[in-house]
């Protein structure tokens, strides 16, 4: 039983922590901050996620240290939009023009009277 | 009133389970720190639907359910664009409306948008959001509106208490 639960509890670690190298990978090969951030993005919801998943299983059963992790990865789940967000809203504000694939069409698409788009400090 | 009761409850279980404590001395220090916190909170009037949103209900656990499913996938999707030696990106960005009527129904979405990798959500102005998505592939999964009508749907019964 005990095996069992290392094996999964290191299959999930490990499996967190490629995909944390990957996101680093990303962050490193991808052209500018925006793109940058979706592989950010992929470091703090499944590296973190899938750690904290795996460490569940050292905790020995279901207790008060599995709570917690829970917790953290709750926090987690609401924080790092947040800042994900923060950032590329950072960016745009700042003046940094989003690097674009030229001539998408895309189907659905909301496209807004062209009225007047004062800076809005928010 | 039963706000603030409800508050109070919520933050001595959470204290309570980061703690772990039994003794009835350190029980009584969290009973007081929680009061003391709930006291402030309603002298500072920030329990209101937005602080405390205790009307979201359990519809909304199949709901992160389905969105940590969704994140899963799309993790995978922008791990092999990472990858993969020619770097397929194709970086859109794009506006879509939000159909939720209140801005805490937006603001779960607009976060949903931004949890799931290859889509962030760089604007939220009157119901419409501005997204950026690393892949062509990625910004068409949102126009489907699917998780969008999801976040409507655990939003759907407090549409209909205004304020």
């Amino acid at each position: 039983m005990d095996l069992i639960l290392d094996i999964l509890s290191w299959f999930f670690i490990l499996l967190g922590s490629a995909f944390v190298l990957i996101g680093a990978i990303g962050v490193l090969r991808l052209p500018e901050v925006f793109t940058r951030s979706h592989a950010a993005g992929m470091v703090d919801t499944f590296g973190t996620g899938l750690i904290l998943l795996g460490l569940m299983f050292q905790a020995g059963g279901f207790n008060l240290i599995v709570v917690k992790l829970i917790m953290i990865g709750f926090f987690l789940f609401f924080t790092s939009p947040v800042a994900c967000h923060a950032l590329v809203r950072a960016a745009i504000v700042d003046g940094a023009k989003p690097m674009l694939k030229e001539g998408v069409v895309l189907e659905g698409e909301y496209k807004d009277t062209p009225k007047d788009e004062g800076d809005k400090p928010s | 009133m039963a706000s603030s009761i409800s508050l109070w409850v919520f933050l001595f279980a959470f204290w309570f389970l980061l703690s772990g404590h039994t003794e009835p001395l350190l029980l009584g220090f969290g009973a007081f720190s929680c009061t003391i916190v709930v006291y402030i909170a309603h002298r500072m009037d920030v329990i209101d639907h937005e602080g405390h949103p205790s009307h979201l209900s359990f519809k909304i656990i199949p709901y992160w359910a389905w969105l940590c499913w969704e994140i899963v996938k799309a993790n995978i999707d922008v791990a092999k664009v990472i990858i993969s030696p020619k770097l397929p990106i194709s970086p859109v960005m794009f506006k879509t409306k939000a159909s939720q009527s209140r801005e805490l129904g937006q603001v779960i979405y607009a976060n949903s948008i931004t949890l799931t990798p290859g889509t962030i959500a760089v604007d939220l102005e009157n119901g419409v959001l501005e997204i950026h998505a690393l892949t062509v592939e990625g910004a068409k999964g949102v126009l489907t509106g699917d998780m969008d009508r999801r976040v409507c749907k655990v939003k759907g019964e407090m549409e209909g208490h205004d304020e």
